[in-house]
């Protein structure tokens, strides 16, 4: 109980994802035994769970709220066609990538803009933006984007008296944003991917092992404090727990839905341009199908680190051991040899085991 | 205290919801530095009042004042601003936070983005002391607390803020006795720093104790006003009552028939509590009480809604608890008090309605003939004058009253003995409730069949029932013969229970 409770301290709820991680990574020690317990597969799990950790920290925030997004995957793939682009246009990796997260929180804007009902408001804004970006195509894909979101944003803040109310659910509006998003990276790129720059050492420094960690690694530890941070001291995560925990009671205490809202989906979707940036570094181009399906690892992650579909409830850090736990999975089956189809049952069946243990475990405390 | 200028006044208030009037012309002076008690029976339009204050409804005419300024309030968050709180009945606070984050939502100490936390807390120890229970740890999680804990926190949060106009809707409906005392005399306190108070309580005793003034409604109107000190008990009680009963009842006259129902000390969750109860054929057997008495719970249990923790129910032949798929087949229908939530699929059509509890006992072979049910149920529904198109229509696009009536005639399409109706009249015009009412007493007296209606309406409950049982924070007192009850005796059981009972 004591382990427990200074473990929620830290931002888990309880135990159980730091159990499941031991259990599974133990249980792959004994079965694969040197090629699993050596440090360059530690290293290369972490690798390997920083985009989909780092997507999985946006997506927890935005469970927490009690919304959900099945775009990541989508926005992944568009935010990092977006970097390619820049850089094929001969900037350097900053640029490209501030280009990418600047991209993943575009698409943040838009969802989190139909959810709370300002239909009007986008089509306004999109056609505004889109214009920009027809008009100054010729300039280049860094300023037609930067141009594009800047005449975008004033016409948000010009239209912000529009009172328009259509509010729309998260599942509908990121459903179609799942197909329409990757079909649009598919049209930047003429259905091919975009390999046309030349490789540029930050990019691929990124996610190479060097030091102690790869830098991507460190992204993630960086994003996954800092959310966790803002989600557990900030006013702002508060009020996100307290929409998500009961909608009618942050209403009545006068927060402002909408405003909060919408800036947690873009909170969440910029962690998936970061994503996106590391992304393109691990393929080194922009590949308008890459992270099929990762919108079901972000969230299946932040599942079996507790949080509820529900809203309220949610750690960072449970999220990210969730993560680790289908790394693990993944990377030690393919180490004891077991084929794909293997690995996905399980993970399948760990999804499952983990939320009924949670469930189980609440019915079983005192207090309804 | 005339003559004091009134912190919240309210003139000639007015709102419809279709049909009802819910409001039909209430008055309301409440003076900074009172404590007023609101008083009414259920319906008589204390909760829409509030709701009209809270920014949940926009009222159709009248005006609302606070310290002289226009108070039209569009959403709860324009009332907060102008001052007002409402402790609601159902608490609104959000269980993943801590007491002391529910306490500061939406206004917590900052230092730049960051909730400052030892601001917070010292600020929530202080405001947990003022409803005794600084024992509480301000950083505990809410959902961890029980009931009367949460209503405090509900409490001091509006303690907390800046308000002129704080109301409280039955306050201490889930406290106990030791919590009480305390909760009215911090509300004396705060009364006295110039805060006007509006206490909304069925439990006379606490107004008596805690009032100054008094407002009666009555039907949606202000029908009394004046200072606690010259009312009593009684005078209260009439005041609410004072009311003819309308010609709207039908009784045929009628003998009882064998008992088809019988609870034995039966228990469940929360309510109700050892209740025993007996149920015959032929007759209206009604249940009163106040809102979360438990009268609702107590359908639910007989029903298998909600689990039974002890005693026995035996209906008809059958013997023990059962699923509500078993009590469909021996004969026992349920009529829900939430007719959009539970009592009917609104999108679906009147047939597909109608035909829910018994569609396994309509179908051949596993299929349904959609053209036949919708034929046959042609039969029920204009045996209650249900009032449609198209037996195929979704049932959305009929008023209440008709769709009530869909919900009844499906309880006579299954073919049911024992009819347990959950406010059948509830949001049903005046016209329509006639004709339940004449439906109800058709099936109990001409048919024979057992019918238990709970309702909060007494006249309702007079007009229609042989018997009549109160039940009381859970409690099922002993039915009555009608002959023998008045609403004052029964109001008197509601508030009171079972301690004074016959006192009145």
């Amino acid at each position: 109980m004591k382990l427990g409770d200074s473990l929620s301290k830290l931002g888990l709820r309880g135990a159980g994802p730091l159990l499941g991680l031991v259990v599974t990574w133990v249980l792959f020690a004994v079965l694969a035994g040197g090629t699993f317990t050596n440090w360059s597969n530690q290293e290369l799990m972490l690798l390997q769970t920083a985009v989909v950790g780092t997507a999985a920290v946006g997506a927890t925030w935005i469970i927490v709220s009690g919304g959900i997004d099945l775009s990541v995957g989508a926005n992944i793939a568009l935010s990092a066609m977006v970097g390619s682009m820049v850089m094929r246009d001969g900037h350097g990796f900053w640029l490209a990538a501030i280009a990418t997260v600047i991209t993943g929180c575009v698409v943040g804007w838009l969802i989190g803009a139909l959810v709370v009902g300002a239909l009007l408001r986008v089509l306004l804004v999109a056609g505004a933006g889109a214009l920009l970006v027809w008009l100054t195509a010729g300039m280049g894909s860094l300023w037609s984007l930067l141009l594009g979101v800047a005449a975008g944003a004033g016409v948000w803040f010009a239209t912000a008296r529009l009172r328009q109310s259509l509010p729309l659910s998260p599942f509908i509006v990121t459903l179609g944003l799942w197909g329409a998003l990757r079909g649009i990276a598919k049209g930047l790129g003429d259905d091919q991917p975009m390999i046309y720059f030349e490789a540029d050492e930050t990019l691929s420094a990124l996610m190479l092992p060097e030091g102690l960690l790869p830098p991507g690694v460190w992204v993630l530890l960086i994003v996954a404090i800092v959310a966790s941070l803002l989600l557990r001291r900030s006013v702002f995560g508060r009020h996100v727990v307290a929409i998500g925990s009961s909608r009618e009671t942050a209403r009545l205490c006068g927060i402002n839905l909408p405003k909060t809202e919408l800036r947690v989906y873009m909170l969440g979707c910029a962690c998936a341009g970061i994503a996106a940036v590391m992304q393109l570094s691990y393929l080194s181009m922009g590949d308008p199908t890459t992270a099929q399906g990762y919108e079901l690892k972000a969230i299946a992650a932040a599942v079996i680190g507790g949080a509820s579909l529900a809203g309220g409830e949610g750690a960072i850090f449970g999220t990210l051991l969730g993560a680790l736990i289908m790394t693990v999975v993944d990377n030690g089956c393919t180490k004891v040899g077991l084929d794909n189809w293997v690995q996905e049952v399980v993970t399948g069946v760990i999804i499952v085991a983990a939320v009924a243990l949670d469930r189980w475990r609440q019915s079983k405390s005192p207090a309804k | 205290m005339t003559g004091a200028p009134s912190r919240l006044r309210i003139r000639a208030l007015h709102k419809r919801f279709g049909p009802t009037q819910a409001l039909a012309g209430v008055d309301l002076d409440v003076a900074a530095g009172e404590v007023h008690a609101l008083v009414g029976e259920n319906g008589a339009g204390k909760s829409t009042l509030l709701k009209a204050l809270a920014g949940v409804h926009l009222a159709d005419t009248g005006s609302m004042e606070i310290d002289g300024m226009m108070h039209l309030p569009l959403d709860p968050a324009e009332a907060t601003a102008a001052g007002l709180a409402i402790i609601h009945q159902e608490l609104a606070l959000a269980p993943h936070l801590t007491i002391a984050e529910n306490l500061f939502l939406g206004r917590e100490p900052r230092r730049g983005w960051f909730v400052d936390r030892s601001a917070l807390l010292e600020q929530a120890k202080t405001a947990l002391a003022r409803v005794g229970r600084d024992h509480l740890d301000p950083d505990c999680l809410v959902a961890s607390l029980p009931p009367a804990d949460r209503q405090l926190v509900e409490i001091a949060r509006a303690l907390t803020q800046d308000v002129r106009v704080l109301v409280l809707d039955e306050p201490t409906s889930s406290l106990t006795q030791a919590d009480v005392g305390p909760l009215l005399q911090r509300l004396r306190d705060l009364a006295s720093t110039g805060v006007a108070v509006v206490y909304v309580s069925h439990v006379f005793e606490e107004l008596f104790a805690v009032a100054d003034r008094y407002t009666v409604l009555r039907d949606g109107c202000t029908v009394a006003a004046g200072a606690m000190k010259d009312i009593d008990h009684d005078g209260l009680v009439a005041a609410m009552v004072g009311r003819n009963v309308e010609q709207l009842y039908h009784r045929t006259p009628c003998k009882r028939g064998e008992a088809v129902m019988q609870l034995t000390n039966v228990s469940g969750h929360t309510a109700p509590t050892d209740a025993t109860l007996t149920l015959h054929r032929g007759e209206v057997l009604g249940i009163a009480g106040l809102v979360g008495a438990g009268r609702t719970e107590l359908l639910r249990c007989i029903f298998g809604l909600d689990e039974v923790t002890s005693g026995d129910i035996r209906v008809l032949s059958y013997d023990g608890f059962a699923s509500p798929r078993d009590r469909w087949a021996q004969g026992v229908g349920l009529l829900s008090e939430d007719r959009k939530h539970e009592g009917l699929a609104v999108s679906q059509s009147l047939a597909d309605n109608l035909w829910l509890p018994c569609l396994s006992r309509r179908a051949r072979n596993g299929f349904l003939n959609g053209v036949c049910l919708e034929r046959d149920a042609h039969v029920w529904l204009q045996r209650l004058g249900v009032k449609f198109r198209d037996a195929g229509q979704p049932i959305r696009e009929l008023s209440g009253g008709n769709q009530q009536k869909v919900a009844l005639a499906r309880l006579l399409a299954a073919e049911c003995d024992v009819l347990l109706l959950d406010e059948p009249t509830r949001g049903v015009d005046v016209g329509a409730k006639a004709e339940i009412y004449k439906a109800i007493d058709e099936l109990a007296h001409r048919q024979q069949k057992a019918v238990l209606v709970v309702s909060s309406y007494l006249p309702e409950l007079l007009g229609l029932a042989d018997r009549i049982a109160v039940v009381a924070r859970g409690d099922v007192l002993p039915a009555q013969p009608v002959a023998d009850l008045d609403e004052h005796t029964l109001l008197t059981q509601m508030t009171v229970g079972r301690q004074r009972e016959g006192v009145a």
